[in-house]
């Protein structure tokens, strides 16, 4: 299985930090293009994300990748991987930025972690939820494979995602909630945390991502 | 809880040298910032903090280009400070692949830079740092303010309030450098870690003074840090990374492995 990636470029940040890492974990090539004719030739796709949903919103929408998107969502045959701020953005709405309606590809909201936020135990928590925290696997999924169930992922997020069909979530993080740390629906894998960020787990995932055939079984 | 405090080596790098020295066995070029940050990441440290104290902004190119050379390389997160003052800076650094970047000096000549970078480049990415001292006497209430020019030069803001104004102003993490420790290797200025770590609703990461593994243990403990930042006892061999995440996992810290 050939692994030729496109990283959907909507011009927000950084997006050599997820290309280097994916060319690590063995993707046979890289390429960082909003341009729909590369995208289509790409065996598989990434949708990455940083910085406030209002503005990555307004790029998505202004360059396309909207559509583009999904198109390749529908085509079933790239899998595609969402990271953090570009898992946000497939929900229906987003309370960032005053409220900012998104996508809509996953039924579902993107909630603000709150001030006051606290664990179990009554200890206050600081946001961001920014470090590593520790991934429940709560479903199989081919993209889990070899990694230890509870293995630490790097998260740096104000905003979690709360689909509106439990029975998509693959894993989950506890920061005063129970979020949604990965959610997998057909040819999508969506993670909250930053596997390119994540050392040996997060690596692993991404050599997991260039060999996956796309399908949850 | 679950999130584990995090363990920060830096790098002081100048003109893309690591200066102060590094003593690690086996290293090819203790100088070099990619190969000591390929070591750190190999041994599991959090994250990986680089500071330019190149003076002359001529040759500021390096940096850039340094940390191209470790984010191809290194997959943790990197923060990168020293010498940004404008929106461009830190867009060459975060185009250049660095997680974060800090924001130290700039901030306090021009407090909004901090609000437009936040806004531009997300909370997320942008630390502030603070170098403070103690300006109080023993026998006063402990008060502590923002020196610059490596704690040279007074500004007479409160370390405090200021942190509470950053944050305001979107900082998505404190970096808290006590000029008073800094390099004593006396352990943290825990008092006014506590202080603002208190304040402020976003992470702190500690710094100034580590000489022991047990000064890291209190920096989280009593300073209530969410990371914690040192040089010179990992630089020099003293302690790896995992003996240092083994202290703080026996003292019950949270740590990841």
């Amino acid at each position: 299985m050939t692994s030729y990636v496109a990283v959907i470029d909507y011009g927000m940040g950084n997006l050599h930090s997820v290309a280097s890492a994916l060319e690590h974990a063995g993707a046979s090539r890289v390429v960082v293009s909003h341009d729909p004719d590369i995208i289509a030739q790409a065996d598989r796709v990434v949708f990455p994300g940083v910085g406030a949903i209002q503005d990555c919103m307004a790029e998505i929408n202004r360059l396309g990748c909207d559509q583009l998107l999904k198109a390749v969502l529908a085509s079933a045959n790239q899998p595609v991987l969402a990271i953090c701020v570009g898992m946000q953005a497939l929900l229906d709405h987003s309370e960032e930025n005053g409220g900012v309606d998104t996508l809509g590809i996953i039924s579902g909201r993107v909630n603000y972690f709150g001030a006051g936020l606290k664990d179990d135990q009554g200890q206050r928590l600081k946001v961001p939820h920014m470090g590593w925290n520790e991934v429940v696997q709560t479903k199989p999924h081919p993209l889990w494979a070899g990694i230890a169930d509870g293995s630490r992922f790097y998260f740096v997020h104000s905003y979690w995602v709360e689909p509106s069909d439990p029975s998509l979530m693959v894993g989950s993080f506890d920061y005063g909630v129970t979020g949604c740390a990965a959610l997998a629906n057909e040819n999508l894998f969506a993670v909250q945390f930053h596997p390119e960020k994540s050392h040996v787990a997060g690596l692993k995932l991404l050599s997991n991502f260039l060999t996956w055939d796309g399908t949850c079984s | 809880m679950p999130l584990a405090r995090r363990i920060i080596p830096c790098l002081d790098v100048d003109q893309g040298r690591v200066v102060k020295g590094v003593n690690f066995v086996g290293i090819r070029d203790a100088g070099d910032p990619v190969e000591i940050a390929r070591r750190y990441n190999e041994q599991g440290a959090d994250e990986i903090t680089f500071l330019d104290i190149t003076a002359s902004h001529e040759q500021r190119d390096t940096t850039v280009q340094t940390v191209e050379r470790i984010a191809r390389e290194v997959f943790i997160p990197l923060t990168v400070g020293g010498g940004v003052r404008a929106l461009s800076d830190i867009r060459a650094l975060l185009n250049a692949g660095a997680d974060k970047v800090s924001i130290n000096t700039a901030a306090i000549h021009n407090p909004d830079l901090v609000e437009s970078a936040a806004a531009r480049f997300g909370a997320q990415c942008i630390v502030v740092a603070m170098d403070v001292k103690r300006v109080s006497t023993d026998q006063e209430p402990p008060r502590y303010e923002l020196f610059t020019h490596g704690g040279r030069k007074p500004t007479g803001i409160e370390a405090v309030a200021w942190a509470r104004k950053m944050a305001a102003k979107g900082a998505g993490e404190i970096l808290l450098t006590s000029m008073d420790r800094d390099g004593t290797r006396d352990g943290f200025e825990l008092t006014v870690t506590r202080q603002i770590s208190e304040a402020v609703d976003i992470p702190l990461i500690a710094s100034g003074g580590v000489g022991t593994l047990a000064h890291l243990a209190d920096g989280i403990t009593e300073g209530g840090a969410d990371a914690v930042l040192a040089a010179s006892i990992f630089h020099f061999g003293e302690f790896t990374i995992p003996e240092a995440k083994d202290y703080l996992a026996a003292r019950g810290i949270e740590v990841r492995r």
